[in-house]
């Protein structure tokens, strides 16, 4: 049994090489010269002849890369700041947003209720190119097409995050709600000191998905900011580096990398538990 | 078992309460004031969706029954446009072939996945990173490893040719469909595997204890225990995968832009390409007839899964 078990294991941690060789590719890439890629990758670049090759570490380890990127690409950082403002209001507007209304879904009872929840499962399914017109018309005639509202607003709507939540807040017990109203409690404070403490974690989990989403976003910019290439995030100016200069682009990767990885380090456990939410039945 | 897992497993969400349909319509005053308190709570949620979604679709569904400049009803003929046009039924055909092969694919493989990591305490943290991380990693800087690694001239026909196989263009053959295979299945496997874990940690271990009290083998449990307890989970991750096989399209269109090799010509593709020359006729038709299907999809799927119950 534990020699299966051993066996189970290295098969495991074989197929952690799929994630991890890439992963470290893009890690050594960065600290690699110029020169160096070149010798490496040339041949797929079409700048040398042969066949690509890789080396475990760099050779000449560098930091030139990280320094032309952040001393002398002064598009990446608009476009790092784009990124910025189109997904953290999103995610502050979300949680204003679906919290309350994951909170209505669970804790009341009100006529339309199933069917309301039912809708709000159809709009999380649909694949962005269904409401792509749609969205694209109304933005137009807001005039907010081609502004960083187009991409913040609708994404804020997503019923995503009150399908979580909804799962969430469900684990509150109802006898601890009737027991609080009896005692007098508001509804505000239901919500506020119970529903929401209680369901924290609901909350974080939220807010990684959220992340993990919209921080590589790529369809919405690129449909609603198509006559603004200014506001292009980091997720459209990464594919225009890609040939002329491999090792910003690796060093790029890594930074935009950075702060997902920032949150499976400390919010894991919240992934997980948002993820599961996401599948329970309703 | 004191499995990390129990803390939020799935059997701590009560299900909802159930079917709330009144009968008599008179309501007494307290459910009365519930009802507006909830309204309240959803009111910004659903002021939102009915100006960002919902009303701008019934505008688009107007609009597929219009011509474009005159705004004169034309009847079906924007749906016949679509359909006669070829690209079009390219995309479909492709999108289709994509989610037939993935969605199994995916399936298995992130059940073979979580039925091995299933009680594997050592590394057990190290092992979910790993298979989680593609969610991390850019999509951009997916594209340019798969363009070092699946290139001509790459990595992996590197190693191929070492093992004696010719070289194959994977990006621009044919073989890119297998690429976007792969790559949907390496971003998937781990949300997938981590919500199968979660319906095998339900599964009572008093089951399979009776089960071996009476003699029933390995297989025997896997055959008539596990994988029956595991057809409800089943459905939620065939649909959640389902929903997620569309956002390969970003994976698509980065590695080979808006005229890709026609194996992986999608839906996304089309819809896009229309966007660019503003065509919204036709896409207004197409999301319609988009929307029907995927309607018919979800609401089949919620009738069989009430069914299950």
């Amino acid at each position: 049994m534990k020699r299966k078990n051993g066996c189970f294991l290295g098969f495991l941690l074989l197929l952690t090489l799929f994630v991890w060789i890439p992963v470290w590719v893009l890690c050594s890439g960065s600290f690699m010269g110029k020169d160096e890629i070149l010798k490496n990758v040339g041949p797929v670049l079409g700048q040398a002849k042969g066949r690509a090759s890789w080396s475990l570490l760099p050779v000449y380890p560098t930091l030139r890369a990280y320094v032309e990127l952040l001393l002398d690409s002064p598009n990446f950082f608009t476009m790092f700041w784009n990124s910025c403002i189109q997904v953290i209001p999103v995610m502050a507007g979300q949680l204003l947003v679906s919290v309350p209304a994951a909170w209505a879904f669970a804790a009341y009872k009100f006529r339309g209720k199933k069917a309301l929840f039912v809708l709000y499962i159809i709009l999380m399914v649909l694949p962005f190119q269904i409401t792509m017109v749609s969205s694209y018309l109304v933005l137009f005639r807001m005039k907010l097409a081609g502004t960083h509202l187009a991409v913040i607003l609708p994404n804020i709507f997503s019923t995503f995050p009150v399908f979580i939540m909804t799962k969430f807040f469900q684990a509150v017990p109802g006898s601890l709600l009737e027991a609080a109203r009896l005692d007098g409690a508001s509804e505000r404070y239901l919500f506020f000191r119970i529903g929401i403490p209680m369901e924290k974690s609901g909350i974080f989990s939220i807010l990684i998905l959220g992340f993990l989403e919209y921080w590589n976003a790529i369809e919405q910019p690129l449909t609603f900011l198509a006559n603004n290439k200014k506001l292009w995030p980091l997720t459209l100016y990464l594919p225009n580096i890609t040939t002329d200069n491999l090792g910003v682009a690796f060093s790029a990767s890594v930074f935009v990398m950075f702060p997902a990885l920032l949150l499976f380090l400390y919010g894991q456990k919240y992934l997980e538990q948002g993820i599961t939410a996401s599948g329970l039945k309703e | 078992m004191a499995n990390k897992e129990s803390k939020y497993k799935a059997s701590k969400y009560k299900e909802p309460e159930s079917s709330f349909v009144r009968q008599n319509k008179k309501l007494t005053k307290s459910e009365k004031r519930e009802e507006r308190k909830a309204w309240l709570f959803l009111l910004p949620s659903l002021a939102g969706i009915l100006v960002f979604v919902l009303i701008p679709f019934a505008d688009v569904i107007r609009r597929s029954f219009c011509e474009a400049m005159s705004n004169k009803f034309v009847g079906i003929s924007n749906y016949k446009m679509v359909l006669t046009n070829e690209a079009f039924g390219l995309a479909v055909k492709n999108t289709v072939k994509f989610i037939g092969i993935c969605i199994p694919l995916l399936l298995i493989l992130s059940l073979i996945l979580a039925l091995l990591l299933y009680r594997q305490k050592r590394l057990e943290g190290f092992l979910k990173t790993s298979f989680l991380l593609p969610m991390a990693v850019p999509v951009a800087s997916i594209v340019i490893l798969w363009k070092l690694i699946f290139h001509e001239k790459g990595l992996l026909n590197v190693l191929l040719s070492h093992l004696g196989i010719g070289t194959i263009d994977f990006m621009n053959s044919d073989k890119a469909f297998l690429v976007l295979v792969f790559t949907y299945l390496w971003k998937n496997v781990g949300y997938d595997m981590i919500l199968w874990l979660t319906g095998l940690n339900d599964i009572s271990v008093s089951l399979y204890e009776a089960a071996s009290v009476d003699g029933a083998g390995a297989f025997a449990k896997f055959r008539y225990i596990t994988l029956p307890k595991l057809v409800p989970t089943m459905f939620m991750i065939g649909a959640l995968s389902f929903i997620n096989s569309f956002k390969v399209f970003r994976e698509a269109y980065l590695i080979a832009g808006d005229y890709p090799d026609n194996s992986i010509y999608m839906l996304q593709h089309i819809f896009s390409n229309w966007f660019v020359s503003l065509d919204i006729q036709k896409m207004s038709a197409a999301a319609v007839l988009l929307i029907l299907v995927f309607l018919s999809l979800i609401l089949s799927f919620i009738r069989f899964d009430r069914e299950e119950e």
